[in-house]
Parts: structure tokens; sequence; C-alpha cells
């Protein structure tokens, strides 16, 4: 039997291509605007999802310290080892905790931390939102008259919004635990010293301009995987694409933001 | 199970629909659906896939928006109502979905919880659970409360999902395609299951289906979606008493199937 309907593509396949990615390239910028402008409407009313919000912190920040404890102690090592050789050329080793510490609490730790929160965490709420979507308990939530953007989407973007810059502060810790045992073992530095040095090199400036950016990353890394998860096509396919383009496109966005970050605090200092 | 009699109110239509259209991009799906269900009837609407079964049951509680034309349900005009006011409505229409869509990071118990206690306020705990147990008892799975959806069997899922939206007690019950991928026993489980609703609920129902078994089965009347309009309507022995070529080969297709 003759299908009844149309294809849908009959109209579109006559237009050139380029005419159509442009389109396809304004219509997802429109779809992301929207998407993130109506965050900004939902979180600020009523009801509010606090239970939701407290559990998905627990599940983005908790279940990332392992991870996040591992890679910050061996940054430390790492960083603190690799250093050494240049700044021992000039006699300057005494130098390295100051080094170290406006490496880390500057760019390091927030970077570290957003891109395996990308990585972890925004692969997994793209995969679980897309798998929600396909399934159709996004429906399902919205029949049963809950808000299913505030419900998923403002309770996972508000908790990695406060993880992030939470894990940055512990990831800095971490990380200067582990230069700490590095520069203890090669150069004999106390723990007192060690400290005084690594704290007298920061500024309220690294510190404040290093959360603010770790709370632009955690939105990011929210946002980002909301938004694939909360678009993924049909199928499983769509959930292993929403999954692997959370982490692509976070991560991405991450450098990118870290970039305007720098020039922003650069002409701070300069003020 | 001998279908329950002398149910309907004719003298009430709970779902009006008048000239409802609704395409997506080129594809024409509906193309003027008129339609009206009675209280306490079971409204079967069969049809090829792809035709619109879904979408229409999607119009009705919202989740889609017309091109063109009315719905009408419990005297509210649906596209016209704010969010709130939507909301509203829709504690009171259940809609059993084909993936049967439970929430698969709850236990049973916290998906049968979960429309309860964000829509009924000042619920103590007793009440709360008194309702899921009764909810289970309703589709014969009390065992299952502590349990997964994963590890629920197809037929399982389905009772599962049509207890949580028995939960709030709705007025009207839509199924989207109760029976698909399931096998013939359990499928019968759950067109009993439908006329139990229909029975001790006293509720509407719109069943989307295109196994004419439950429409046999379930469907106080049939209702037959053919090139984007209702175009035959009534009983069942009615709505295949044709020679239209469409329905025959629906109806032949099904049995050999």
């Amino acid at each position: 039997m003759e299908s009844t309907t149309t294809k849908p593509d009959e109209a579109a396949t006559e237009k050139p291509v380029v005419t159509r990615r442009l389109d396809r390239v304004f219509l997802e910028l429109y779809n992301v605007a929207a998407f993130v402008s109506r965050f900004f409407k939902e979180v600020l009313m009523p009801p509010y999802e606090g239970k939701e919000i407290i559990r998905q912190f627990f599940e983005v920040g908790y279940k990332s310290l392992g991870l996040i404890s591992l890679t910050g102690f061996i940054t430390g090592i790492v960083f603190t080892n690799q250093s050494r050789p240049s700044l021992a050329e000039f006699g300057a080793t005494s130098w390295l905790p100051s080094l170290i510490a406006i490496a880390i609490v500057r760019a390091l730790a927030p970077l570290v931390t957003a891109l395996i929160a990308s990585g972890k965490v925004g692969s997994n709420i793209g995969a679980e939102l897309g798998s929600m979507k396909v399934t159709e308990q996004i429906d399902a939530m919205e029949v049963s008259a809950t808000n299913p953007y505030k419900f998923l989407v403002v309770s996972r973007v508000l908790a990695t919004t406060f993880a992030i810059p939470t894990l940055t502060m512990y990831t800095i810790f971490v990380a200067m635990v582990g230069a700490f045992i590095n520069v203890n073992a090669n150069e004999a530095t106390s723990f007192p010293a060690f400290i005084e040095q690594f704290f007298g090199a920061i500024t309220y400036l690294d510190v404040f301009s290093s959360v603010i950016k770790s709370f632009v990353f955690g939105f990011t890394i929210g946002m980002v995987g909301c938004y694939k998860g909360y678009h993924s096509s049909k199928g499983t396919e769509g959930v292993g694409k929403a999954a692997n383009s959370s982490v692509v496109t976070s991560m991405f966005l991450v450098f990118i933001e870290e970039l305007l970050a720098l020039q922003i605090v650069a002409a701070l200092r300069a003020v | 199970m001998k279908k329950p009699e002398g149910h309907i109110d004719h003298n009430n239509v709970v779902i009006s629909i008048r000239g409802l259209r609704k395409s997506f991009g080129d594809l024409h799906v509906l193309r003027g659906v008129d339609l009206d269900v009675y209280q306490g009837e079971n409204l079967v609407v069969l049809g090829r896939s792809g035709t619109g079964k879904s979408v229409l049951i999607k119009l009705i509680v919202g989740l889609l928006r017309p091109d063109a034309g009315t719905i009408n349900v419990l005297g509210q005009d649906v596209d016209t109502l704010t969010v709130k006011e939507l909301d509203q409505l829709r504690l009171k229409v259940g809609f059993s979905f084909q993936s049967s869509a439970l929430y698969d990071s709850m236990t049973i118990r916290e998906n049968l919880e979960f429309p309860l206690v964000r829509n009924v306020r000042n619920l103590s705990r007793q009440e709360i659970n008194r309702a899921v147990e009764e909810s289970l008892e309703d589709v014969g799975l009390s065992q299952t409360i502590n349990q997964m959806p994963s590890e629920l069997s197809g037929g399982q899922r389905k009772r599962i999902g049509i207890a949580r939206t028995l939960i709030l007690k709705p007025d009207i019950m839509l199924y989207d395609e109760p029976t698909a991928g399931l096998d013939p026993i359990t499928s019968n489980d759950i067109n009993n299951l439908i006329n139990e609703v229909q029975e001790r609920h006293r509720a509407t129902s719109i069943i989307i289906t295109h196994d004419l078994t439950c429409a046999k089965e379930t469907g106080d009347r049939l209702a037959m979606l053919l090139d984007g309009r209702f175009e035959r309507q009534g009983t069942f022995d009615e709505v295949f008493a044709t020679n239209d070529e469409r329905v025959q080969q629906f109806y032949h297709y099904n049995f050999i199937e």
C-alpha cells in the first residue's frame, strides 16, 4: 500500500546545500539561546527543587572526588618535577613553591577540574538525559504535571555550577600536597616554609578569578550536557552522540573561556 | 473477560475535537480530525504506523500543539490554557506510554510516588505508602515495589506504567500502544487491565493500537485514522464491514501477522 503522507525533505532538498547548512546553524543557535535563557527564567521561579539540587550536587561533587584527588595529586607532583630543571639552571629552586602556587591556582586547578568534570559529569548528564528523552521519560514527567526542565536541567546546571568551584578548591589543596611531597623529598623544604611561600605568591585576584572562572566552567559543563541530552535524537545512537558531543563541546568551550578569562584578568591586573 | 456494560454516558462528552490539523514540515499527519469521546467510554483509535495516532493523544494532553482546530478536554480548550492550568488538567488525564517510560533511576515505589508527592500536598508517609500499595494491587504487581524497572519484564513495565498513572485517579486514560511488543497472553492481561480500569475507576479511555485483538477486547467504539481523518467509526463489526481496500488490508494483515 502506498504511503498516505508526504515526505518531509522534498521541499528542503530543493535548497542549496550551503543555505540548508546555514539554516541548521542559525536554528541551532536559536535553540541554544532559548535553552539558556529559559534557565535564567526558571531558576528564579518557584517551586524550587532543593532536594534534587542537593542530590545532583552529591552526584557531581562527591562522586568525582576520587578522580579529582588522583589527577590533582599527580598534577602537583608532575608540574613540580617538570619545573625544577628550568629553575635549577638559575639556581632558583627555592622559588618552586611560588611558581607552583601561581600555576596551580591561576590555571591548572580550574582547568584540570573542568576537563575532568567535562569527561565524567558532562558525559553522564548527556547520556542520562538523552536516554530519558528517547524512552519518553521526559514526556512522562511533563504529563504528570512536573516541569521537566526545572526538575532535570535547572537542578543539574545549579549542581555543576556550585560543585566545580568547590572541586577546584579541593584540587588546589590536593595538588599543593603533591607538590609539597615532591619539594620536601628533593629540596628538604619544611611544611611551614612551603606554605608561607605558596600563599605568599598568590593574590586575592588570583583566588577570586579562579573561583569565578570555575563557576563559569561549571555552568558551561552542566548546560552543554543538559542541552545535548535534552535535544538528543531518537534511538540509542542519539544517546551515544549526546554523551560524546557533551564532552567534546564542553571541553572546547572550557578552553575558549579560559582564554577569555586570561585576557580579562590580565586587563584587571594592569589597572 | 466480558466487557462491562451500561457505563457510558452518551450525554456527557469529555473530549471534543474539531478540525484538528497537525503537520511536521511537509508531513501532513492530521488533516482535519473531528471526534467526540463520551464519559465512561473506551474508544480505540486504529491506524497504520505513522498515521498520527500517537500524535493525536499527545495533542490531547498538550505535549504537542495543533496547527489548527480545537481540542476540548473536560470543558477546557487545551490550546488556550496557561502552563498552570494545563498542569491542573494533566492531573485528570493519565497517559500510559508505549515504552512505559518508567524512571529508570528510581525504584518502582519511587516511580509511583513521584506524581503523588509532587502534586498532592500535605500527604503523610502512611497515605503515600497506602496509595502506592493500592495502585500496585490494582495491577497485580505488589511484589515488585522495591525492584528497579530494569528488573521487570515488558508486560510488568507496562502494568507499572499504568499503575503510575492510576495513582492520581484520573478521569481520562490515554493508552499508547498498550500491547505493542508483548506476547498474546501478556497482551490479554493488559486488555483485561484496561477493562478493569474502565469498570473500577469509571475512567474514559482512548486506546491507541494497531492490534485488532486489543481493539476488539477493549473498545466500546473504534475510530480508524485513514489519510489523516477518522473516516470510519463504530463498533468493531461496523468499522470492518466495508469494501474499502485500506480497511480490508489492515484487517487481513493484522490476523495474518
